[in-house]
């Protein structure tokens, strides 16, 4: 009794958390946003833009890029790659106010450049805080910067720990929890999980994991008096203790290796061939499959969650709202893919955005559980990253541009 | 003392020296000196794992105040540092830049043009120098690129030749084709890129001029091939088949499924020397085979093995493993693997060896590799290919193909 109370209270404290390190509400600091929710609390948000309509400020990139801008403060950080061989890695900060180029910087890269032409080096997203941004590439190259520009620490992974090997082409993002970036390295070669001191750059705990490529963007979640660190492959997803790597407990299955897990309130909802909503155990004891479904299907996209539904959107481009209760649909509406981009929420309205630059603004605060789509805005360039949302405004990233929406 | 520590004093001692080096005449006065030798200690000597990073990043903001006449002085330690430590220098070097483009003062030109001129100097280095140069002068490409069609830095040769190419295709729009044909061959022959390669293998086809692609890159074409061996279960990535204890090509061999293996020569006609086992050797699952080449070369040189293959790897060069890489159908490209050794006056021996997996998708069936011999820009290195007989012994001479 007492250890189910336990668990009782550890499950009930699970929830969304700020990072530790400073981030403000409305920032976007991340991967899909504050703590990869992909959901913002920003209100103004426009429904309709083109090329002509609520564009704010556009910026011209030195190279392509598949990751996200992040946003802290006045800040837009980004990153991009140039060159035949994509052996330039970029770092960019602009104002968000007006998009002004506030500093760029560029490293060498030190790993290998092979990838799908899908993809480039340019494809984690970086992560922000007060303190600056953390950029990591395809190459396994990973920088410190703070808010202007200055170099605080610098790492080779590929040369300190040789072997990583993904010819695909690497694209999961770090993620900040306090004083530690977590970096996912999980590829067909030498695979492992890494947590490095975010002000210095050192290591603070590795830990092996499976042998394949991978593509998940790890998740944090906090209950109370504990927090875990979550890496999915499509073997296993396996929480870790952030401060010390030590294994806490795992759930294998044939998960996804590309659509990464969200939080739902008091559950982890992991994509796979069975989507499937866990609520962890206590201790290393292995968590409890709520349901599981394969009726939620993932693409590219990763779920998103917001007041018990989950948002997904699957191969053929439609959008399917599920209860996270017990997975069942509520509603679905077809769109237009191809969809390489996560959708994000906020205002109530959901945003996703497809390859050809057509965004599809998805009315959520709907009495009767149908879809309704506001408005189809395009513009006429190729989109694979996901959008940021934050200064009343929704940035889009494409090759050559950034684009701020907003009302004007 | 070990070797180790042999290792790291001789290393201090390079170090040392080169700051001396690199105070030249053209450097900050000598009271400032004594501070900027030690921002720059702490670039030089930041390394592996994040150590040395939190000193290094000190002397990065340290020294992005300084004067854009350090610039050169940040320049030269880039032909002997590490990666990590040209990340670092890099940084400092954007960061002076900015500051001094943005305070409106010049940039110290006529010392990065004599740096980006010094072909000795570390080819990045020498193009972050051209990139500063062009932040503050547009007129930099058509001055400098012209001159830069063999240069030793890839990227401005990249940028090299695709100026003489557009030249090219303005004569040839012009009608005049001699012109075109001889700015084609001259941008053909400074082209290291594969893209470029075959744009104006194209045009000179068009022109009437053959071009040999393979010879161009210094891909092997001449092998005798051996298999399949067992790769069941991806054992065979690991497992040390008699191949890789020294070839003999008269041996013969008990391989997978009991098959008797014997070493066949084989030559490939691919324009970039795709060598395809499943028609070479014959279908098979996992499956390794092993590609065997002996070269010539007149004179000891550093040589780069580069490969290309979806199947997982290993590579010698005169015994010595030059790539290992264990990764299945996750794509190809020309010079995926690269490996860095040293090719012998007289006869080497180049071994490859190519394992298959067992994935039955219609995308996983490719079982074949190229690989090539070159320098460190992507040069064919001049060695003679030598053809091999199965009924020759290994140290057997043959008539023999020049590389070009």
């Amino acid at each position: 009794m007492k250890t189910e109370l336990r668990t009782a209270a550890y499950l009930g404290g699970i929830s969304f958390i700020l990072l530790a390190s400073a981030v403000q509400a409305g920032d976007w600091p991340q991967f899909r946003g504050p703590n990869g929710s992909g959901v913002s609390d920003e209100k103004g948000l426009p429904i309709r833009w083109s090329s002509e309509q609520n564009i704010r400020w556009k910026a011209e990139l030195p190279g392509r890029g598949l990751s996200c801008p992040v946003i802290v403060g006045d800040r837009v950080y980004l990153t991009a790659c140039s060159g035949y061989q994509q052996d330039r890695l970029h770092v960019l900060c602009f104002r968000a106010a007006d998009g002004k180029k506030l500093w760029e910087r560029q490293l060498w890269a030190t790993g290998s450049t092979m990838c799908h032409p899908t993809t480039c080096m340019a494809a984690p997203t970086p992560v922000a805080d007060a303190q600056g941004v953390y950029a990591f590439f395809a190459t396994a190259d990973v920088a410190a910067y703070d808010p202007d520009g200055h170099l605080l620490w610098y790492r080779s992974l590929s040369r300190d720990y040789p072997g990583i090997a993904n010819n695909v082409g690497m694209a999961a993002s770090p993620v900040v929890f306090g004083d530690l970036l977590f970096l996912p390295l999980e590829n067909a070669g030498n695979s492992f999980a890494l947590a490095v001191d975010r002000r210095t750059g050192a290591t603070r705990w590795k830990v092996e994991r499976h042998r394949d490529i991978n593509w998940i963007t790890p998740l944090v979640v906090s209950g109370e008096g504990r927090t875990e660190v979550l890496f999915q492959t499509s073997r296993d997803i396996t929480a870790y203790d952030p401060e010390t790597g030590k294994r806490l407990w795992s759930h294998e299955g044939g998960l996804s290796s590309v659509s990464s897990p969200i939080l739902g309130r008091d559950r982890i909802l992991v994509p796979g061939g069975d989507f499937t909503a866990l609520k962890a155990a206590s201790g290393s004891a292995a968590p409890e499959v709520l349901w599981k479904t394969n009726r939620i299907k993932t693409s590219y996209p990763s779920p998103v969650f917001l007041d018990g539904r989950i948002y997904t959107l699957n191969q053929a481009g439609i959008l399917v709202c599920s209860d996270a209760e017990d997975g069942k649909t509520l509603w679905q509406v077809r769109l237009k893919g191809p969809f390489w981009a996560t959708p994000v929420i906020a205002d109530g309205k959901l945003y996703a955005l497809n390859e050809e630059g057509t965004t599809f603004v998805v009315d959520l605060r709907t009495d009767d559980d149908e879809a309704r789509i506001l408005a189809q805005n395009r513009l006429e360039d190729k989109f694979l990253a996901t959008p940021a949302i934050a200064h009343r405004s929704l940035f889009l990233r494409s090759d050559q541009f950034l684009y701020c929406i907003g009302e004007q | 003392m070990t070797h180790r520590t042999t290792v790291f004093g001789i290393g201090l001692v390079s170090i040392a020296l080169g700051f001396s080096m690199l105070l030249a005449a053209d450097d900050p006065p000598l009271e400032t000196n004594h501070e900027f030798e030690a921002a720059l200690k702490a670039l030089l000597t930041v390394s592996k794992e994040g150590k040395g990073a939190a000193e290094a990043a000190r002397a990065v903001r340290q020294l992005s105040g300084r004067p854009a006449d350090v610039l050169p002085a940040l320049l030269r330690p880039m032909d002997q540092a590490s990666p990590e430590a040209r990340n670092y220098l890099r940084a400092a070097i954007e960061a002076i830049a900015d500051n001094t483009i943005a305070g409106g003062k010049p940039l110290p030109v006529k010392q990065l043009e004599a740096f980006l001129q010094d072909q000795a100097h570390d080819p990045k280095a020498r193009r972050l120098a051209y990139d500063l140069l062009l932040r503050v002068d547009p007129t930099v490409p058509q001055r400098w690129l012209p001159g830069m069609l063999q240069d030793p830095s890839l990227e401005l040769r990249r940028d090299a030749v695709a100026l003489a190419m557009r030249e090219a295709e303005a004569a040839l729009a012009s009608g005049d084709k001699g012109t075109a044909r001889r700015k084609f061959e001259q941008a053909f022959q400074g082209a290291r890129d594969r893209d470029q390669v075959d744009a104006l293998a194209k045009h000179l086809k068009n022109l009437g001029v053959a071009v040999d692609i393979a010879g161009h890159f210094g891909f092997i074409r001449d092998w005798m091939l051996a298999g399949p061996f067992d790769n069941s279960g991806g054992v065979g990535f690991a497992a040390v088949y008699a191949p890789e204890k020294g070839v003999d090509p008269k041996q013969t061999y008990v391989g997978k499924q009991n098959l008797q293996v014997a070493w066949k020569p084989h030559s490939t006609t691919d324009p970039y020397g795709v060598v395809d086992l499943n028609k070479a050797i014959g279908k098979h699952m996992g499956a390794v085979g092993y590609a065997y080449a002996v070269v010539e070369s007149p004179e000891a040189r550093p040589v780069e093995v580069r490969v290309g293959s979806n199947n997982a790897v290993k590579v010698w060069l005169n015994g010595q493993e030059m790539i290992a890489h264990e990764e299945y159908h996750h794509g190809n490209r020309m010079d995926q693997y690269v490996g860095s050794g040293t090719l012998k006056a007289g006869r080497n021996e180049v071994l490859i060896k190519v394992c298959q997996n067992e994935q039955k998708e219609e995308w996983a069936q490719s079982w074949s590799f190229q690989l090539r011999l070159c320098d460190r820009v992507g040069s064919a290195v001049p060695v003679t290919v030598v053809k091999l007989r199965a009924d020759q012994a290994s140290a057997g001479t043959a008539e023999g193909r020049e590389q070009p």
